[in-house]
């Protein structure tokens, strides 16, 4: 028993609720949502920290023992996602602060974003199928306000396609855990994983499992992600940022915890299925990002790329195939993050998202086109950032395995994607000067802080892959031995 | 425009009120071992308020309810939220809920729970959930 | 009965389906509730029914039903209210807005 597994969640929830009752108070909310969010930095690494001397942190909410009542769980893989959410969750609303607008902080845009924080580290830490699904929920509705907040027209008419389309997944989420508890008779995720081990994982478990994969695919953008591009592009920049950086990212989690936990028994099916679908979705991905002429779809398409690379890691269900997908999404949060905040930044200067319309951005603002350059070799994987560590891992798993298509579609792909940035540097960095700085529709200023610090990050966590790899370490070990996940959560209690 | 007629409706939302927040209470304390409880209480109390809404104008159940829903819904979380809270400082796990027998004066042998606490939070929540939707759909703006 | 209870639900899915493909957004909220309504009732048939008394203290029956199934199902219904309740007032909202309830018509452009 640790309290300190439910801090994350509570202490989001807590202070949004406090910024409720006390709606007027503008500068009062900015000051608390920072401080919130430095606590859950704080409190996930502390449970890192103890995550790797004393093992797994669990919690039975109530005292009910597992697997009667709800659990919640800190392996290293939520530890480190909880404190990456923390810290680019701490940077999207430092930039906020200077770009999102009165009129959305009255209409309780910081209680929101906290409200959405709670919903993600919640689904990090929870050890329950259902309490899954009402984690997701949290996010969800939150990110339903976040999306429609301001109330543009492209805002409400993409938000009813988004709020469709989840509510959509939500009821086969729904339908997926009734069938799942009928097959098993538990929804505690070790108690499935030990019963699904001891009785093999027959045809009908497999069915399961694939409803539970086109579910989370809706959510991560796996193939399924055709509701993406419009929806992160409607949303203001720190909003679609976040969205980017965390949202399909959770989509993510719950597959790497499903097929690594629960079912990994037949991976010739489910993890192959995973890999075609990876497969596929960054190839389309790929040459959406290519094909477009507008920042905020080539972006939005560079986040499809990034979670069909980041699955084919898990496809491959070898040792360095997880290792490279963990290195890949901590780098993808914080790449996806910036690279949503400096292409916000591009357009809130020149007032218009068409690449044919910026040209020459490089003489007014040297800094932010060396930063955009820096971060765009870091997605394409240029050593010594930080994607260069995670594709060569992913790139080794899969090679092992011998899904040489998948590794080839992945290096093919990365290819793409530097094209597809370089396209964006180009155009809107170099060529002839036809903005001077005194027509520019607003200013850099206040908001280059967080970009400055994520690419400090992202050049930092390149560098210091060596110090982070005993820390991924543990958590690829714990996803490739579930043992130790249930005997934590379990205690020793069998059927 | 002209008044509608609506004498009957009042007669009976007059009677009907007290009787609804009557049963609506009744709920609430009998979920600790019976159906009923924070959750199904306040649906019935805000059904109450709902009907009162309807039969008066918005204004002047305003004036009798000076409080803003919105702010119900958050106190009614924390309240729930701090109850589990309050595990935490006796070294139990968060939302640990204890109980014990007291001997009041005219209940005799009575039950106390800390669950109470939490289900009060539960009900100011639905409530206030209840009547932000209510008045968000109904006002036309 | 769990056979009848099936063909329930494949008959709301059905019609929950047929409601969110038409074109007016007011049918699709009333698409996305019947279909809740249909997965709820699939939590509660795969949960098994009528397997003994209700779980409550002081019943004189010796098997009790199931009450985990109840419990998801009042968390989902409390959540697809409340989900219902935003999409209602989003769509009225789009409605003012956009001057329509045709799917059809509220394409746009990009350029704007």
């Amino acid at each position: 028993m640790n309290n300190l597994v439910i801090m994350p969640i509570i202490v989001p929830l807590i202070i949004g609720l406090v910024m409720v009752i006390f709606r007027q108070k503008i500068l009062f909310h900015k000051i608390l949502s920072v401080f919130t969010l430095i606590a859950t930095g704080v409190i996930s690494g502390f449970l890192i920290y103890q995550v790797k001397y004393n093992g797994i942190q669990t919690l039975q909410l109530g005292g009910w023992e597992a697997p009667f009542g709800v659990s919640m769980v800190a392996d290293m893989f939520s530890g480190l996602l909880l404190l990456t959410t923390s810290i680019v969750g701490l940077l999207c609303l430092v930039f906020a602060f200077g770009s999102i607008g009165e009129d959305r902080e009255r209409h309780y845009f910081y209680p929101l974003f906290l409200f959405l924080i709670t919903g993600v580290n919640g689904s990090f830490l929870t050890g329950d199928v259902f309490n899954l699904f009402v984690c997701f929920e949290v996010m969800l509705i939150s990110s339903y306000a976040l999306i429609t907040l301001g109330g543009e027209k492209k805002q409400l008419r993409e938000s009813i396609k988004y709020v469709l389309i989840n509510l959509l997944a939500s009821f086969l989420f729904l339908a997926a855990v009734a069938y799942l508890y009928s097959v098993t008779g538990t929804i505690n995720m070790a108690h499935l994983a030990e019963r699904v081990g001891e009785v093999g994982q027959s045809g009908i478990i497999t069915a399961v499992a694939m409803m539970f994969l086109f579910v989370f695919s809706l959510k991560a953008g796996l193939f399924l992600f055709f509701w993406l591009p419009g929806s992160y592009s409607a949303p203001p920049t720190a909003v679609a940022a976040i969205f980017a950086a965390l949202l399909t990212k959770v989509g993510i989690y719950a597959i790497f915890r499903f097929f690594t936990l629960i079912f990994y028994h037949q991976p010739e099916v489910t993890h192959l299925i995973i890999g075609i679908m990876a497969a596929i979705t960054m190839l389309l991905g790929a040459i959406g990002a290519i094909a477009f002429n507008d920042i905020k779809k080539i972006l939005t398409y560079n986040v499809i790329v990034g979670v069909g690379f980041i699955l084919a890691g898990l496809a491959t269900y070898t040792h360095e195939g997880l290792t490279g997908s963990i290195y890949y999404l901590i780098h993808d949060m914080v790449i996806k993050a910036v690279i949503f905040l400096i292409g916000g930044v591009i357009i809130a200067l020149v007032g218009t998202s068409k690449l044919n319309d910026i040209s020459g951005l490089i003489k007014t603002h040297p800094y932010l086109g060396w930063m955009f350059f820096i971060v765009a070799l870091s997605i394409a994987g240029i050593p010594p950032l930080s994607g260069f560590i995670g594709k060569v891992y992913i790139t080794e798993g899969t090679f092992a395995v011998g899904y040489y298509w998948l590794g080839a579609i992945g290096l093919i792909t990365s290819l793409m994607v530097l094209f597809s940035v370089m396209k964006i540097f180009m155009n809107s960095f170099w060529g002839e000067t036809i903005l001077s700085e005194d027509m520019e529709k607003s200013s850099t200023k206040g908001v280059m802080f967080p970009i400055v610090t994520l690419v400090l990050l992202t050049i930092g966590l390149g560098l210091g892959a060596e110090g982070l790899y005993d820390y991924v370490n543990i958590a690829v070990e714990s996803l490739m031995n579930p043992s130790s996940y249930i005997e934590a959560v379990l205690l020793g209690y069998s059927d | 425009m002209k008044k509608p007629n609506d004498i009957i409706l009042r007669a009976v939302t007059n009677v009907a009120v007290v009787i609804i927040l009557t049963f609506a209470i009744y709920l609430f304390l009998a979920g600790h071992h019976n159906p009923g409880g924070g959750f199904i209480g306040g649906l019935a109390f805000a059904a109450a308020l709902t009907l009162l809404f309807l039969t008066y104008d918005i204004d002047s159940i305003r004036a009798n309810f000076p409080f803003d829903f919105k702010v119900l819904t958050a106190v009614g979380v924390l309240i729930a939220v701090f109850t589990g809270l309050g595990g935490i400082l006796f070294d139990k796990p968060f939302l640990f809920q204890a109980f014990d027998y007291f001997n009041l004066p005219i209940f005799g042998k009575t039950e106390l729970a800390t669950a109470v606490l939490f289900d009060v939070g539960v009900a100011l929540a639905v409530i206030g959930t209840a009547m932000v939707i209510i008045m968000t759909i109904s006002e036309d703006r | 009965m769990e056979t009848l209870m099936s063909i329930l639900i494949g008959v709301l899915f059905t019609i929950g389906t047929y409601l969110i493909l038409t074109k007016s957004l007011i049918r699709i909220i009333l698409g996305t509730s019947i279909i809740s309504h249909g997965v709820h009732l699939l939590i509660l048939t795969m949960g098994g029914l009528k397997s003994g008394g209700p779980p409550l203290l002081g019943i004189d029956t010796t098997t009790f039903t199931d009450a985990l199934p109840q419990a998801l199902i009042l968390t989902a219904i409390v959540i697809n209210f409340a989900t219902t309740a935003l999409f209602l007032v989003l769509s009225y909202r789009a409605y003012q807005e956009l001057g329509t309830d045709n799917t059809a018509e509220m394409r746009g452009d990009e350029n704007e």
